[in-house]
C-alpha cells in the first residue's frame, strides 16, 4: 500500500522539493503550508509519516508535534523535524513535544529519501 | 533516484524575492525604541526560510549572509540585545545585498561585493559587540557562527552523498564535547579518552562544582560523526553534546573558549544531518541497541540536550502573521481564463438575444434556465477578474525605503504614511505604476517637503509628511500623493514655462498652470539632480499614467502642500459602458465620463461663426463632438435637436456628444485594436458585442480635449 | 465555401525551409495569385464588419474572429481590381505574418497546389498591379501561371499601413 507522508514546510520551494522526491520515490504526500493547515489535514488523510519544518508562521512545528501527539491517530506515527536549527535546544525541544527525530537543512533528496526509508520503508 | 533541484529554483527565487521584501517591510516598520517580538519574529523568519533554501539549493554566498542575518536576529528576539537603528540599517543593507545574490543565481546582476564585505563586516561588529556585553560568552565566539556554516558544509564533502560538492577541504575543527560521566567506569573512560585523543588533540576542560559532567575539547579533522561514533557506545547518549567550535584553519590560536563558558550558551552548532531520539514514538528499531533505552533505540547519532532551555515561549510567539494557502499560476493561464469567460458572456448575451423572441409562456423553462445562466456567468466572470486583483500594497511597501534613502540623503525628515494599502486593483496595473508612482513620491521628497530649519521658520514641525492613499470611486481607482510642502509657485512655474518655450495661455487657471510640470521639456533640466532619478521628466509620468488608462490631476496650495492624484481604471481588460448609435455603428463610451445625457432643443444649439456648435447646458456653454464628423459616418439626422447629446467630462473640460441615440449600458471585455491592427484617432479600443459584432470603444478624453482646442480657435 | 475549408485542411508538406512549396491560389481580377499556405490560418465568409473611421478606403474595418479583433483589407481596392462588391460569395482569407492575424478579400479562392522546383521562375520585369518587391516569382502549372506573392512582406509593408510605424 502507497505511504502517505504529510510534509509541513511555509517555505514553497521547499515543500515542492520534498514533495516531488518523496513523490518520485512512489510516496504520497500531502503538503501544509503551517502548523495549523497541517493541523487541519492531518485530520482528514491517514498518514504514514510526518515531515514538519520548525518556523513557522500561525503554528511552529513544535506547537504541531504536540498537538498531533494529543490525537489518537497520531500517537505512534514518525514525526520528523526538519529544521536549520541544529542546535541542541530546539533537537531537546522536539523531543520533549514528541519528536521521533530530526534532519537538518540543508540536506539534499538523496538524504531524505534515506532518512525516510528508515522510518517507514 | 536523482532529482534535478533546478526546476525549484525558479520558485525558491520568487519566494526570497517575496521574503526579502517582506522582511525589508518590517525592518522599516519597527519601533526601534520599543521593537514589537512579533515584527522580529517574522524578519528572523524571513531570514530563517531564506537560509533554509539557499542552503538547500546550494546558493552558499545567500546562506552566509543569511546565516549572519539569523543569528543577529535570534538574539534580538530573545532579548539578548537591544535593537538599535543601526542595526536596522546594517540589517536593510544586508537585505539589498541577499537581493543582489539573488539577481546573480537568476543571471541578471551581482552583489557588490564591497558592499558584501561592508555590510558582512557590520553585523560581525554587532555581533561581537552583543559578546563583549555579555560577561559569561567569550569575545571570540562570533567567529563560531562563521565555522558551524564551514563546517556543515564539510561534512557535506566528508559525506559521499554530499551533492553540494564545494572546494573545501576537510579542516581542523575544534569540538566541544560533553556528557555525564554518570554510569561509566574509570577504565572505560580511560579508554574513551585514548581513543579520543588518537583522533587529534584533546584536551579536558574542569568543570568546577560539577563531579559528574566532563567536558572535552577535541581538534581533530575527524567528523563529528565518527566522534558520536566512539562516544556513544560507551557514554549515554541522552547526556551527552558535541559542537563543532571553531575552524582551525582561520583564527586556530587566538580562539580558546573561556572554560567558564556555559556550554548551553553555545549558539547553533551543527549536530549530525539526522537523528532519532531514543524512546521516541515510531522511531526506527533496526539500528543498535543502546543500554538505558527501553523500548526504542536510537542510531549512534543521537542528541539530546541535558539542559533543556525554556526558549519554546519565543517560538510559540513566532506563530503570528496569518499566511493562507494558495497556489502559483501563471498569468497567461489567468489571462487565457480571463478571456475564456469574455467569450461566454459575450455567447451568453447572444443566447439571451435570441431567447428573448420566443413566447415566454410556452418556453418558460428555457428563460428561467436563461436568468440562471446569465447570473452564473456574472458571478463566474467577477471571481476570474478578482484573480487578476491585488492589493496595491504590493507597490506601496516599497516606499518606506525609497523616502527613508532619500530623506537621509537630502537631510529632510520625512513620514510616509500609508492609506487604503488593501485597495485592490489589477496586476497589470500594479506593475506599470510602480514607476511613474515611485517618481512622484521622490518629487514630493525633492521639490515638496522643505528642509527642517525652513519649515520651522514657515510654522510647520521640522518633520514633513507624505502621505499615500488609494480608494476606489466609481469605476475608478485613485492612487494620491500628498505632500505638506512647500506647494506649487504658479508664478515660478509660468516663469519657467515661459524659459522653457512652452506655450502658454492667457488667464489660465491654477489646474492648467500646475499641469504644466507634465509638459515635456519642462521638468527635465532641473529633475536631472541624482535624487529626482535618472533624467526622466515629469512628462514621461503623465504619459505612463496616460497609457494605462489614466489620468493626473494636481490640486496645491503655496506654502500648504501639494496632492497629484492619479485616476486608473480598476482593471485592464473590463470596463463599464454606454453604448450609443451614429447610423449603422455603434460606439462605447466609458461610464466614467459621463455626467448625463439629455435631449436638447433647439433653441439650445448655438453656432458659432459658422463653424462648430455649442449647446447651452445648465448656463454653461458646451463645445459639441459630433460624432459622425469625427469618424465620417452618415447619421439618422444631422440635427442636433433630433439626437442625444452625452455630456462629457475629461481632465476637468466638459463638453456634448452627439449621438443618435443610446442604446444601453454593458459591461465590456475590452479587446486591443492594436494587437493586430494600429492605433485608431479617437478609440481606445475595441469590445464584441452581444451579437457578435465589433463595436469601437471611444477614447472620450482625447474627444473631449480636441473639442476644447477646437473651441479655443 | 465547403470546396475552400476543405482545400485548407489538406495537409501541409513538411518542408525545413520557412516556406513550404505549397500555394493557396487566388484571383484578383484577371490574373491569379499563389501565397504561402503555411499563412493562411483559415477562410471565411464575408459579414459583420465594423467599420474604422479615416481609415483607408481598401481597409474596412475589423470583425471578431473568435475572440480577437481582426482587421479586413480589401485587396481588390488596395490594387484597383474588379468591382469591390460583398455578397455571400465573397472570400474572406484570414492570414497570420509575423504574429499578426488580418483578413484579406479577394475575388475568389481556386485551390492548394503543390511547385516543384521547376516549376518556379524568378519574377519577371513585367508590370502586374502588385509591387514586384513583392513577388517571389512566378509558378507554372499546366497552362496556368501563377503569380506567387510574398504576403508576410507585403502586409507588413507601410504602404499598407496595417501597424504603427515606430517613428512618430
Amino acid at each position: 500500500m502507497t505511504k502517505t507522508i504529510l510534509a509541513v514546510d511555509d517555505s514553497a520551494s521547499m515543500r515542492q522539493m520534498v514533495a516531488f522526491t518523496l513523490k518520485g520515490a512512489g510516496y504520497e504526500v500531502i503538503e501544509a503550508v503551517d502548523g495549523q493547515d497541517a493541523l487541519d489535514k492531518a485530520n482528514h488523510y491517514k498518514v504514514n509519516l510526518v515531515l514538519t519544518d520548525i518556523n513557522m508562521p500561525r503554528m511552529d512545528g513544535l506547537k504541531l508535534l504536540e498537538m498531533l501527539r494529543q490525537l489518537a491517530d497520531y500517537k505512534s506515527i514518525p514525526i520528523l523535524m526538519l529544521t536549520t536549527e541544529s542546535s541542541n535546544d530546539i533537537k531537546a525541544q522536539g523531543k520533549a513535544a514528541g519528536a521521533t527525530g530530526w534532519l537538518v537543512k540543508p540536506f539534499d533528496p538523496k538524504r531524505l529519501l534515506e532518512v525516510v526509508h528508515k522510518v517507514i520503508g | 533516484m536523482s532529482t534535478d533541484l533546478e526546476q525549484f529554483y525558479e520558485i525558491f527565487f520568487e519566494e526570497s524575492s517575496e521574503l526579502l521584501a517582506e522582511m525589508e517591510a518590517c525592518l522599516l516598520g519597527l519601533d526601534v525604541s520599543s521593537p514589537d517580538l512579533e515584527d522580529l519574529n517574522a524578519i528572523f523568519r524571513a531570514a530563517h526560510s531564506i537560509k533554509g533554501g539557499a542552503g538547500t539549493f546550494g546558493f552558499t554566498d545567500m546562506t552566509e549572509m543569511t546565516h549572519m542575518l539569523e543569528t543577529l536576529l535570534d538574539r534580538l528576539r530573545k532579548g539578548e540585545l537591544e535593537v538599535r537603528s543601526e542595526m536596522v540599517d546594517a540589517f536593510l543593507r544586508a537585505g539589498d545585498v541577499i537581493k543582489g545574490q539573488l539577481a546573480g543565481h537568476r543571471g541578471d546582476g551581482a552583489a557588490d561585493p564591497v558592499a558584501t564585505a561592508a555590510v558582512c563586516e557590520e553585523l560581525r561588529k554587532f555581533s561581537e559587540a552583543i559578546y563583549a556585553s555579555n560577561e559569561t560568552a567569550d569575545i571570540t565566539t562570533v567567529k563560531i557562527t562563521d565555522s558551524a556554516e564551514v563546517k556543515s558544509i564539510t561534512s557535506e564533502v566528508n559525506d559521499a552523498t554530499g551533492a553540494a560538492a564545494l572546494n573545501v577541504n576537510p579542516a581542523l575543527t575544534v569540538f566541544s564535547i560533553a556528557f555525564s560521566n554518570e554510569g561509566v567506569s574509570p577504565r572505560a573512560m580511560d579508554n574513551l579518552l585514548s581513543n579520543l585523543g588518537g583522533m587529534g588533540s584533546l584536551e579536558k576542560l574542569i568543570l568546577s562544582g560539577d563531579e559528574q559532567r566532563s567536558k572535552l575539547l577535541l581538534k581533530t579533522n575527524s567528523s563529528e560523526e565518527d566522534i558520536w561514533e566512539a562516544l556513544a557506545f560507551v557514554v549515554d547518549p541522552a547526556n551527552l553534546k558535541i559542537a563543532a567550535e571553531i575552524l582551525m584553519s582561520t583564527d586556530a590560536d587566538t580562539l580558546t573558549p573561556d572554560p567558564t563558558d556555559e556550554f548551553e550558551a553555545v549558539p547553533s552548532l551543527s549536530g549530525p544531518p539526522y537523528g532519532f531520539f531514543p524512546g521516541a514514538p515510531a522511531a526506527p528499531n533496526d539500528i543498535e541497541n543502546i543500554e538505558n533505552s527501553a523500548a526504542t533505540t536510537g542510531s549512534g547519532r543521537q542528541v539530546t540536550s541535558s539542559h533543556p532551555v525554556a526558549q519554546q515561549k519565543d517560538d510559540k510567539a513566532a506563530a503570528t502573521a496569518a499566511e493562507t494557502s494558495s497556489i502559483r499560476v501563471s498569468i497567461d493561464k489567468v489571462d487565457q481564463m480571463i478571456n475564456l469567460v469574455g467569450e461566454l458572456v459575450i455567447t451568453q448575451a447572444m443566447l439571451a438575444q435570441t431567447a428573448s423572441q420566443v413566447d415566454p409562456v410556452i418556453y418558460e423553462r428555457l428563460l428561467s434556465g436563461m436568468n440562471q445562466l446569465e447570473r452564473n456567468t456574472r458571478d463566474l466572470q467577477e471571481s476570474v477578474m478578482s484573480i487578476r486583483m491585488m492589493p496595491i500594497s504590493f507597490v506601496f511597501s516599497r516606499y518606506p525605503r525609497v523616502v527613508r534613502d532619500l530623506a537621509a540623503k537630502l537631510n529632510k525628515q520625512v513620514e510616509l504614511k500609508t492609506v487604503g494599502e488593501n485597495t485592490e486593483l489589477d496586476k497589470g496595473l500594479i506593475e506599470k505604476i510602480a514607476d511613474p508612482l515611485t517618481h512622484l513620491v521622490r518629487n514630493s521628497l525633492d521639490h515638496g517637503i522643505e528642509i527642517p530649519e525652513k519649515r520651522i521658520v514657515a510654522g510647520k514641525s521640522a518633520k514633513g509628511t507624505i502621505t499615500l492613499r488609494a480608494f476606489h470611486q466609481g469605476g475608478s481607482i485613485v492612487i494620491e500623493v500628498c505632500d505638506d510642502g512647500a506647494g506649487l509657485n504658479r508664478e515660478k512655474i509660468l516663469a519657467k514655462a515661459k524659459e522653457r518655450g512652452i506655450s502658454l495661455l492667457d488667464g489660465m487657471s491654477d489646474q492648467e498652470v500646475w499641469m504644466l510640470i507634465f509638459e515635456a521639456g519642462f521638468s527635465t533640466a532641473e529633475v536631472i539632480t541624482d535624487v529626482s532619478g535618472r533624467g526622466v521628466g515629469m512628462d514621461v509620468v503623465k504619459r505612463n499614467i496616460q497609457s494605462m488608462g489614466g489620468r493626473i490631476e494636481i490640486d496645491s496650495a503655496f506654502g500648504v502642500g501639494t496632492r497629484i492624484s492619479i485616476r486608473l481604471p480598476l482593471t485592464l481588460a473590463i470596463l463599464d459602458g454606454l453604448s450609443v448609435a451614429v447610423g449603422d455603428q455603434m460606439f462605447i463610451v466609458p461610464l466614467t465620463y459621463i455626467i448625463e445625457s439629455l435631449q436638447p432643443t433647439a433653441s439650445d444649439i448655438k453656432t458659432v461663426s459658422g463653424h462648430g456648435c455649442v449647446v447651452q447646458v445648465r448656463g454653461e456653454y458646451l463645445p459639441v463632438i459630433a460624432l459622425h464628423e469625427i469618424f465620417n459616418l452618415r447619421p439618422h439626422s444631422t440635427e442636433i435637436h433630433n439626437g442625444i447629446l452625452v455630456i462629457l467630462e475629461a481632465e476637468g473640460h466638459k463638453a456634448a456628444m452627439f449621438v443618435d441615440a443610446l442604446i444601453g449600458q454593458h459591461q465590456v471585455v475590452i479587446k486591443s485594436l492594436e494587437s493586430n491592427y494600429r492605433r485608431v484617432q479617437g478609440v481606445s479600443g475595441a469590445t464584441i458585442m452581444g451579437d457578435g459584432k465589433v463595436a469601437l470603444i471611444l477614447d472620450t478624453a482625447a474627444l473631449v480635449m480636441a473639442s476644447q482646442k477646437e473651441s479655443v480657435k | 465555401m465547403t470546396q475552400q475549408q476543405a482545400a485548407t485542411t489538406e495537409p501541409v508538406n513538411n518542408y525545413a525551409s520557412n516556406m513550404s512549396n505549397e500555394f493557396l491560389t487566388f484571383r484578383l481580377g484577371k490574373e491569379e495569385y499563389g501565397m504561402d499556405i503555411l499563412k493562411v490560418q483559415e477562410i471565411r465568409g464575408y459579414d459583420a464588419i465594423t467599420q474604422i473611421a479615416n481609415a483607408p478606403e481598401f481597409i474596412k474595418g475589423v470583425v471578431n474572429l473568435r475572440g480577437i479583433i481582426v482587421p479586413i483589407i480589401d485587396m481588390r481596392i488596395k490594387f484597383m481590381l474588379g468591382n469591390a462588391e460583398y455578397d455571400q460569395f465573397t472570400v474572406v482569407i484570414i492570414l497570420n505574418v509575423s504574429g499578426r492575424v488580418m483578413g484579406i478579400v479577394v475575388d475568389g479562392v481556386s485551390d492548394v497546389i503543390s511547385l516543384g522546383m521547376d516549376q518556379m521562375r524568378p519574377t519577371p520585369e513585367f508590370g502586374s498591379v502588385i509591387d514586384t518587391e513583392y513577388i517571389m516569382g512566378l509558378g507554372t502549372v499546366e497552362d496556368r501561371m501563377l503569380i506567387l506573392i510574398d504576403i508576410e512582406k507585403l502586409m507588413s509593408s507601410t504602404d499598407m499601413g496595417l501597424i504603427d510605424q515606430v517613428i512618430n
